[in-house]
């Protein structure tokens, strides 16, 4: 059956055709980039060893049971079994930075057996089998067994994630390791934690998706109401074959239904149109030409690194200005990642470090104490203890070796050139503070420490015993023997941790300095000493050895100990150290909360340290009220109290003066002190929460409670995440009733997961390591960019993409509307109103260019003014410019035009001439000027709403309109010798040779635009939305200018060292 | 990392890659607003009355002729079978009909606009084509061949319902019946006539058309259409041509001839008059109606009031608004201006 088109397949097809390729070429070059980044990965070298010999080899090739040789500032390309190391005691160290976040040196050990064989040929000659568990995504667990045969004889050795190096990690500080590879590919613990990558659709696609179905259902409309209406219109068989237009005789015999159902299809072909399917080769074309933008903006590029921001997918540009929940990462994205020392409290006399600020004087100096200042000769003493106690207290390493690292740590003293390592880069920073006091602490001897003191002799501390460190009571000593024979006991540890063990000391002094420096967001630690006679040391000493040779509970016992022997302190001071943001992080942070985004910190880091960085980072201010649900509280109290209490303690002050219930807007609580609430919870209880419980209900309970606290908290740490489950988070909130669009910043490997779970990813390009930039959306150089590119990139591209999603079905309406009216004139018979060509070329190109420019060029405010107003960007907060009444606006108001139009042209028509020598025009007189009308029309709807007019602008519109009558000229001026019909010969210019036609085409436009432009002043006048009003023109060059500088300034954390180091 | 490898990276810092270009920022205030809608609401009502003014001098005469009512005189000719019926429908002008003037048939509910009406024609041939002469385009079905197999030159449904009653005026003087010069010179596009539309160059025309049929409802053949003017025959007749250039709307007239010769150029003088009707296109099968028109233009065409009315209301409606808008800011203290 061949089914009779109203138009040619060519007319409906080359639109079709258009949009394919452009799709095609498009994803055909992002998928090349892919393939390209894929390869770099791929073919990275790395070093095999075979028969005893180093090759080279690409990384893809590795396989199970390799062994590998790897070299400093190497990264591991699998999951290895550390064999042996360069290190004579077979350990290695290894920065995990990129995995979890932590930038620490951990140290890693051979298996015993193996760590002798320190060369090629004698690492071939090992023979063993490795017995290992399936892979599992657990970073800090693993367990397997390796059979070593050595004469024959297998010696079994256990191994532990002690032995386990994983992928994505990097050597440091150890010239080279060999290993063997056991986890390789996708079977990396690294690779397991990867989220799927999923296509990721932002929220105007989704309501351009609605829309469209919309429109099917419309299309589908018209046409089965035409169908109906020429089937009841024929039923007359006078109007249903007339004399003059006999039917053939096949078409007669043709059964009724069929013919219905093809007269249904051959509407559908003629409505078609309707369907902007160059819509989304335009959406395509912008996302991707607009990603440009984003990666020449020079203000996101970044000197230090040499890097600018990177677009991955171009598919989320406008969902950047949609975000309602930041979480970011902590560690490399609020922070520099970089610890330093700035200030020390003896006895409540602060010092400073000399030359802290390569010169410059610091904010708040005159205020402190320099060191010169004579305390008097008791003081004097106390000093000097509270120097060697920070010397002595840590477990720093040194490692004494010039590399390029070591400039950096170097440069301060004139001595040789040596560096700290530490699993805590507070120690490091801690004891490199004390250097440049003038104490240094030179190594470790014989279980002898030495330190160099201010007269440039050399201090030996015997070293008799290490309290560690542990989370819970926060706190570590060290029990050392003076060369004097004095013994000492030295404890460093958090305030609250410290203040009840202390005995003397000029408490009040010291807790004054350690709570102003905790709210200016430093970290704070305590440190206090012990004389202990012979006799105490002694009972110490058994007490311990007791503790540690326990078969049973030896935590708790180590731990009991510790807590016996840790008292009666007496206090010497306190320091502060401060893990430095990232230059402009509070602005940055303070600037989201302005826009109405809720800001969360997810971090592997421990509690205090985190907690701290928020406070500098403004996320906590003075005001907060800091609500913890920690595994700390929920010892104490089930997990179920803890939650209610929150819950009640969050809603009080929102229900009780509104008496509204829940407050509409959280976020504007900013300004009043006490509804501003913060929350910390940590990991373990996190996953509590989260976890489904013995009754499905409760379960469901406390994750609706606990969202119920976030939402109203405006900043929440979570503290001790595990890389998925920051995924979990990102992807609770995702789930919540709101369906709030989230956005994910973070620079590890640890951070893969939220990114990309999250509806925006964004990665850092951080020093180490690049998973997370690779797998990102965007990527950029550094948090503060996060501002420009949300506020004014996001804000931006979410504005151009609305007006071009609801422009484009509004001017398809306005193009086929008359067309479905016309069928009421012609007895149905699917007559299309315009020509084959304007048809075919109306939305490829006589509408198409003066959009895509728009919707790459408009700026409705200028970039500054978005800058410098965060809250702007709650103007066009939940999806706002593409809600149902706006399209439905459009959607009439298209309706309106194509009436106004066709009816416009239908009167002039109406048996009457419209030139002077009395001839008459025909229908494609009447197509043409209605057509006419329509580019016209839409073409200036678009100029009303272009606020700014770039030379690029005026020439693609007045261009495309010159182009549209020029075309017009040429396809109606010319017999085209390969058309089997001319009906557009001569057309357009009899119709412009008619003066009634061309009053008419002014008439209908100004007709067609009069209610959207009265719509626009009134509304503008009447109901001013925030946006318009920074829209007016001021008189005076901004006036808001002055005010918003003095809050930025305010912003700035006060002693933010801007970085010494480039 | 050196210093060039930094800079290599970095974006270009012009105007444009920085979204910087400058640019116009225009603001629809009302102070662009209000005086711009009195502007152009005062112009769009001078245009309005000046429309509205010329398309009122314009004289329109219409007749119907269809012969419904049993009394009108070409009631007869609506039986089928009468053939070559002619009918005379009287009147008197009481005033002069200021020339030229123009005369139109006007058909009723007929829908030249149908689809597949308006594709059964062959274009290749009506440019003179003689291979589509023995062969004509498929579109032109059921009008491609006749019962005898034989192809039908002009092929097709358009040419095949051609308009073919034919109208005489006679002014009726004391002396008799004085007949009205028509003049049917270019009533059809110059470009169709001239360009479009095509004869073969066979000569005699006649010779063209061997081995072919007329279309069934033509009295005669193309070549003959004519009679009169030689040059008027086969496919650029201007009847044919006036016929084949479809209308847009089911109500339509068609320029039939113009009066511009002798004594009748300056227009018809008062007085009474006689159309004679040829009458043989049938109508009545569909319910359409036909007439015959007789106007006058001006410089903007034939009588329209819609163009002046829709001026001035739209004219009057950007007044009104303008001064809605101008209490709306009045009342609300211009925030614009704030």
């Amino acid at each position: 059956m061949i089914i009779d088109t109203p138009t040619s397949p060519i007319t409906s097809g080359l639109p079709l055709f258009f949009v394919i390729t452009v799709t095609a070429i498009k994803q055909g070059y992002e998928d090349w980039l892919r393939h390209k980044a894929d390869n770099s990965v791929n073919q990275c070298p790395v070093h095999e060893v075979q028969h005893g010999k180093v090759v080279r080899k690409q990384s893809r090739k590795i396989r199970v049971g390799d062994v590998m040789l790897i070299k400093e500032n190497e990264t591991f390309p699998c999951d290895l079994i550390l064999l042996s190391s360069s290190r004579d005691d077979g350990t290695c160290f290894v920065t995990t930075a990129s995995l979890d976040g932590e930038s620490s040196h951990k140290t890693y050990y051979a298996v015993q057996d193996t760590k002798a064989y320190t060369t090629e040929e004698e690492v071939d000659s090992i023979k063993a089998v490795i017995e290992c568990e399936q892979p599992q995504p657990d970073l800090y667990k693993f367990v397997g067994r390796v059979n070593i045969y050595m004469d024959n004889e297998p010696v079994a050795r256990p191994l532990g994630s002690e032995n386990l190096l994983l992928r994505g990690a990097t050597l440091k500080n150890t010239a080279y390791i060999y290993a063997v590879a056991i986890y390789t590919g996708m079977e990396t613990k690294m690779a397991l934690n990867y989220q799927t990558k999923t296509q990721k659709r932002s929220a105007v696609e989704k309501s351009m998706n609605a829309y469209l179905v919309v429109y099917l259902c419309i299309l589908i409309g018209k046409a089965f109401i035409n169908t109906v209406l020429k089937y009841v219109w024929q039923a007359d068989p006078n109007q249903d074959e007339p004399w003059y237009n006999n039917r053939t005789d096949a078409e007669k015999e043709r059964h009724i239904v069929i013919r219905a159902f093809t007269d249904f299809l051959a509407y559908m072909v003629l409505f078609n149109y309707i369907i902007p399917v160059s819509m989304y080769v335009t959406v395509e074309m912008q996302k991707f030409l607009g990603s440009y933008f984003i990666m020449w903006d020079d203000d996101m590029y970044d000197k230090e690194l040499g890097e600018s921001a990177v677009v991955n997918t171009s598919d989320l540009n406008e969902e950047l200005g949609q975000v309602e929940y930041v979480f970011t990462d902590k560690t490399g994205t609020l922070t520099e990642n970089n610890m330093e020392f700035i200030e020390c409290c003896v006895d409540g006399h602060v010092y400073v470090p000399q030359a802290i600020c390569n010169g410059q004087v610091m904010p708040g100096s005159d205020t402190m104490d320099m060191i010169d200042s004579s305390p008097g000769p008791r003081a004097r003493v106390t000093e000097e203890l509270f120097f060697r106690a920070l010397c002595l207290c840590h477990t720093v390493q040194v490692k004494e070796e010039e590399t390029v690292d070591g400039i950096k740590h170097g440069l301060h003293s004139g001595r040789p050139s040596s560096f700290y390592i530490s699993s805590s880069p507070d120690e490091v920073a801690l004891v490199e503070g004390m250097k440049r006091l003038g104490y240094t602490y030179l190594r470790l001897k014989d279980s002898h420490m030495e330190i160099l003191n201010r007269e440039d002799q050399v201090e030996r501390f015997e070293l008799l015993e290490v309290l560690t460190f542990d989370s819970v009571r926060r706190r570590m000593s060290v029990i050392v023997r003076a060369s004097t024979g004095e013994v000492y006991l030295f404890c460093k540890g958090a305030d609250s941790s410290i203040f009840p063990r202390v005995v003397s000391g000029k408490v009040e002094e010291v807790k004054d300095r350690v709570e102003h420096n905790a709210v200016e967001g430093l970290r704070t630690l305590c440190v206090a000493y012990r004389a202990l006679t012979p006799e105490q040391y002694e009972e110490t000493y058994k007490l311990l050895n007791e503790a540690r040779l326990a078969l049973h509970d030896r935590d708790r016992r180590l731990a009991e100990a510790y807590d016996q022997i840790e008292t009666q302190l007496v206090l010497l001071g306190a320091t502060a150290v401060e893990d430095r943001l990232q230059e402009e992080a509070a602005d940055t942070v303070e600037s989201l909360h302005q826009a109405g985004m809720k800001v969360w910190v997810l971090t592997g880091d421990k509690m205090e340290t985190a907690a701290a960085t928020c406070y500098a980072s403004k996320l906590f201010r003075r005001g907060t009220r800091v609500l913890e649900l920690t595994t700390k509280r929920t010892e104490e109290q089930s997990l179920h109290d803890a939650l209610f209490d929150l819950s009640r303690t969050v809603l009080r002050p929102h229900r009780d003066p509104s008496g509204l219930g829940l407050d509409p807007d959280p976020v504007s609580g900013l300004s009043g002190e006490c509804s501003d609430f913060g929350l910390i919870i940590d990991g373990a209880t996190l996953s509590a929460v989260l976890q489904p419980g013995q009754e499905a209900s409760s379960a469901g309970d406390y994750k609706e409670i606990f969202l119920e606290i976030c939402r109203n908290c405006s900043a929440v740490l979570c503290c001790r995440m595990a890389p998925l489950q920051k995924a979990q988070i990102v992807k609770l909130i995702k789930a919540s009733k709101e369906h709030p669009i989230t956005l994910a910043i973070g620079d590890g490997a640890n951070d893969v997961s939220m990114i990309l779970e999250a509806h925006v990813g964004i990665g850092i390009m951080g020093k180490e390591g690049r998973q997370a930039a690779r797998n990102s959306d965007y990527a950029i150089p550094k948090f503060k960019h996060l501002k420009k590119m949300l506020l004014v990139h996001g804000h931006y591209y979410y504005i151009r993409i609305s007006e071009l999603v609801q422009y484009f079905f509004y001017k398809n309406v306005c193009f086929i509307f008359p067309q479905f009216l016309y069928q009421f004139f012609c007895g149905f018979s699917q007559q299309p109103l315009y020509d084959t060509a304007y048809l075919t070329l109306y939305n490829i190109s006589f509408t198409s260019l003066p959009i895509l420019l728009y919707s790459l060029m408009e700026q409705h405010i200028n970039i500054d003014i978005l800058r410098k107003d965060p809250t702007l960007y709650r103007d066009i907060s939940k999806n706002c410019l593409l809600r149902w009444p706006i399209f439905i606006y459009w959607t009439l108001l298209g309706v309106y035009d194509a009436m106004v139009m066709f009816f416009g042209a239908y009167f002039l028509f109406d048996n009457t001439t419209f030139t002077s020598n009395g001839q008459m025009f025909g229908n494609w007189t009447f197509g043409t000027l209605v057509f006419t009308v329509l580019v016209f029309t839409v073409t200036f709807k678009l100029v009303l709403d272009t606020h700014y007019w770039t030379w690029i602008n005026h020439f693609v519109i007045w261009g495309s309109l010159i182009f549209f009558v020029v075309f017009s000229l040429l396809w109606g001026g010319i017999i085209w010798p390969f058309l089997n019909y001319q009906r557009m010969y001569y057309v357009f210019m009899q119709m412009l040779s008619s003066g009634p036609a061309w009053l008419s085409i002014i008439l209908l436009i100004t007709a067609g635009l009069l209610p959207d432009v009265l719509k626009k002043v009134i509304c503008r006048a009447l109901w001013p939305t925030t946006t318009e009003r920074i829209q007016v023109p001021r008189p005076q060059p901004g006036p808001a200018t002055p005010a918003f500088i003095q809050r930025h300034h305010q912003g700035c954390v006060p002693n933010l060292v801007v970085s010494l180091y480039v | 990392m050196s210093k060039e490898e930094n800079t290599a990276n970095r974006p270009d810092n012009t105007a444009f890659t920085q979204q910087r270009l400058p640019a116009w920022q225009p603001m629809l205030s009302a102070g662009i607003v209000i005086p711009g809608f009195v502007i152009i609401g005062v112009a769009f009502i001078g245009i309005g009355v000046a429309l509205f003014v010329t398309s009122q001098n314009i004289q329109v005469l219409e007749k119907d002729y269809t012969g419904i009512e049993r009394n009108s005189s070409c009631f007869k000719c609506t039986n089928p079978r009468v053939k070559n019926c002619n009918c005379t429908i009287n009147f008197s002008l009481d005033k002069l009909f200021e020339g030229p003037v123009f005369v139109y048939y006007g058909l009723s509910n007929y829908f030249q606009n149908y689809r597949k009406y308006g594709v059964s024609k062959d274009a290749v041939q009506l440019t003179g084509d003689l291979a589509y002469f023995t062969e004509p385009s498929t579109t032109c079905a059921p009008y491609q061949r006749d019962a005898k197999d034989k192809p039908i030159v002009p092929c097709g449904s358009i040419a095949n319902s051609m308009f073919n009653d034919t109208f005489k005026l006679f002014q009726i003087v004391n002396s008799g019946n004085v007949e009205v010069p028509f003049d049917g010179k270019g009533i059809a596009w110059w470009t169709d006539y001239n360009i479009k539309y095509r004869n073969p160059t066979t000569n005699p025309l006649k010779n063209a058309f061997n081995d072919t049929v007329k279309p069934i409802f033509w009295p005669r053949p193309a070549y003959e259409l004519d009679p009169t003017n030689s040059a008027n025959n086969g496919f650029i007749n201007q009847d044919f041509l006036v016929w084949m250039r479809r209308s847009a709307l089911p109500n339509f007239r068609k320029l039939y001839r113009r009066i511009t010769e002798g004594e009748y150029a300056k227009g018809l003088p008062a007085g009474d008059y006689a159309l004679v009707i040829g009458y043989n296109y049938p109508v009545l099968a569909f319910e359409g109606r036909k007439k015959v028109v007789f106007s006058n233009v001006s410089w903007m065409g034939g009588k329209n009031q819609f163009l002046g009315i829709a001026y001035l209301v739209i004219g009057s409606l950007c007044v009104v608004m303008s001064i809605v808008m101008l209490i709306v800011y009045a009342k609300f203290k211009f925030p614009d201006e704030e």
